[in-house]
C-alpha cells in the first residue's frame, strides 16, 4: 500500500504528542496540523483530547474546524475526549450542556457510580460488540487503559462496551466515524493492535 | 473490571533512576529510558518517575527525557517534582506525560491544584502526599520538601485534612506516601491506608513499605486502594513484576494480564 496520510487534528488539548509517539510506533509516518487543507486531504485522521468538553469545543471553534470535521468522509477515530466531542452533547459544561460536533447521535453524561471512585482510572475490561473492525484481532475482555469521568450510554452506536459501576460506551461508531472512550495509544499490544486496525482501514 | 495497578515508582535524579533508604543515601540504579521500557514489558499498569532533586533545588531541571519516555512507552505514566506553576505542567503533558503529580509546591500554593484543574482537567491532577506517623502525638503529618533531607519540614496539615483539600480543589488522584514504611520493605501502612480511603473518593494510590508480594495483596484486599507503588523490590529484582501479577490473580484480586 502506497504511503497513507495520516492526520492527528491538533485540538490544542495535551495528549497529542502520545497519540503521534503511538502511531510512530507502528512505524506510521504522522502529522500534527489544524490546517483545513491538509486534514480534509487525510487518508485517516485523529481526533485526540484531555480535559474539558467545553474548553476543547472553544477551542475547535477558535481554529474554525467545526465544518471541516463534520464533513470529512475518510475514516476519522476520536480518542478519550476526542470520542465525547463525536456525539451530540455533553454535559461536561460550565453552563447546562456543550453542544459537541454531532458526528454520532448521543449525548455525555456525567458517570454514575455509586461507592466507587471518579474519575474512572487504570485498566478495564472491553467487550466488543458484533465483529467491529477496530477490534480485529483483540480479544473480548482485553484491558485497555481508561481516564475518564463522563461517558457516553450504551445505545447502537456503541461498538464496544464497558462496565464501571454502570454499562457504558467505550467504543461507538457510525459510518465514517469511530470514537473510543479509551486510551489506544496507552494500552499496550491491545491499543497498538486497534491503532493498526484503524489505519488499515 | 477495573483491575488494581501495579505502580514502578522511578526515582530521578540528574537524569538517573536512583533509590534511597527513608529518602537518604541515594544510590544509582540505571538509565530512565531502558528500566521505564523493561517495567512496561513485564507488565507494569503505569509508571511514576519521580524527579527527587527538583522540588529542593532552585535550579531548572532538564525534563527532556520526558519526551524519550513518551516515545517508546505504551502504557500511563505521571511525572513529579519541581512542577510548580501551570506551564511547568504544561511541558511536561505536552512532552507525553500522562498526568503530572504536585506536592512541596501544592503546600506552599494549594491554588496550584485548583489551577491545574481548571487548565488540564481533574484526570491528569495528582497529588503526592508524604505522611509521617508521629509516635509521641499520635497523628499523622503532611511533610513537605522530602528529596532533602536538610530542608524536610512538618506542614501544619494533618494528614487526612490534606486528603480533604486537595480533592475539593480538584486532584483526581492521590498518592500517599507513608514515610515510616518508606524503603524498609515491612508492609504498606494499611491502618493508615483504610483510615484515608474513607475521605478518599477520588482514586488512592499505596506508597512505601512493599517488601514481599503478600505486601500488595494485603494493601489492595484490606485498604482497598486502586494502586501499590513501589520502587526497591522492583529495582532490585526482589519481586518479578510478572509473578507478582500472576499471585495476586491467584489470590482473586483484578489484575491486568
Amino acid at each position: 500500500m502506497a504511503a497513507q496520510q495520516i492526520v492527528i487534528v491538533n485540538t490544542g488539548c495535551a495528549n497529542i504528542s502520545s497519540v503521534k509517539f503511538a502511531v510512530e510506533r507502528l512505524g506510521i509516518p504522522v502529522a500534527v496540523s489544524d490546517d483545513l487543507n491538509t486534514i480534509k486531504k487525510a487518508d485517516k485522521v485523529f481526533l485526540p483530547g484531555v480535559g474539558s468538553a467545553n474548553a476543547a469545543m472553544d477551542s475547535i471553534h477558535k481554529k474554525q474546524l467545526v465544518s471541516c470535521i463534520q464533513e470529512l468522509t475518510q475514516p476519522v477515530l476520536g480518542i478519550c475526549l476526542g470520542m465525547q466531542l463525536m456525539v451530540e452533547k455533553s454535559a461536561e459544561s460550565l453552563n447546562d450542556s456543550t453542544p459537541c460536533l454531532g458526528l454520532i447521535p448521543g449525548q455525555v453524561k456525567r458517570m454514575q457510580v455509586d461507592e466507587l471512585r471518579l474519575p474512572h482510572m487504570g485498566w478495564n475490561t472491553v467487550t466488543p460488540i458484533g465483529d467491529a473492525p477496530l477490534f480485529k484481532g483483540i480479544d473480548s475482555g482485553s484491558y485497555f487503559y481508561f481516564v475518564h469521568s463522563f461517558a457516553v450510554a450504551l445505545s447502537e452506536f456503541t461498538m464496544a462496551s464497558c462496565q464501571y459501576a454502570m454499562d457504558f460506551s467505550a467504543g461507538i461508531h457510525k459510518d465514517n466515524f469511530f470514537g473510543v472512550q479509551f486510551h489506544p495509544e496507552r494500552s499496550s499490544d491491545a491499543g497498538s493492535q486497534l491503532l493498526k486496525n484503524f489505519i488499515d482501514l | 473490571m477495573l483491575a488494581r495497578r501495579i505502580i514502578p515508582c522511578l526515582d530521578v535524579k540528574d537524569g538517573k533512576v536512583v533509590k534511597g533508604v527513608k529518602f537518604r543515601n541515594h544510590e544509582i540504579i540505571g538509565d530512565i529510558v531502558p528500566l521505564a521500557q523493561q517495567y512496561a514489558e513485564q507488565g507494569a499498569d503505569e509508571l511514576v518517575f519521580y524527579d527527587i532533586t527538583a522540588s529542593s533545588d532552585q535550579r531548572v531541571v532538564d525534563k527532556s527525557w520526558v519526551t524519550r519516555i513518551a516515545q517508546v512507552i505504551d502504557i500511563p505514566f505521571c511525572v513529579a517534582g519541581g512542577i510548580k506553576t501551570v506551564a511547568d505542567a504544561g511541558k511536561i503533558l505536552e512532552m507525553g506525560a500522562d498526568k503530572i503529580s504536585v506536592n512541596s509546591p501544592a503546600l506552599a500554593d494549594p491554588e496550584l491544584i485548583t489551577r491545574l484543574h481548571d487548565t488540564f482537567g481533574q484526570q491528569c491532577v495528582v497529588v503526592g502526599i508524604d505522611s509521617f506517623y508521629n509516635e509521641e502525638t499520635g497523628q499523622y503529618q503532611v511533610h513537605q520538601y522530602t528529596g532533602d533531607e536538610t530542608r524536610t519540614q512538618v506542614t501544619a496539615w494533618q494528614t487526612a485534612d490534606w486528603v480533604k483539600e486537595v480533592q475539593q480543589r480538584g486532584a483526581g488522584e492521590i498518592v500517599l506516601n507513608c514515610m515510616n514504611q518508606d524503603g524498609v520493605r515491612k508492609g504498606y501502612d494499611i491502618e493508615q491506608l483504610f483510615a484515608i480511603r474513607q475521605s478518599c473518593a477520588v482514586p488512592l494510590i499505596a506508597s512505601g513499605g512493599a517488601g514481599e508480594s503478600v505486601h500488595f495483596k494485603n494493601v489492595f484486599e484490606q485498604a482497598d486502594v486502586d494502586g501499590a507503588l513501589a520502587a526497591s523490590v522492583f529495582h532490585k529484582g526482589i519481586i518479578p513484576i510478572p509473578e507478582l501479577k500472576a499471585y495476586l490473580r491467584q489470590q482473586n484480586i483484578a489484575i491486568r494480564d
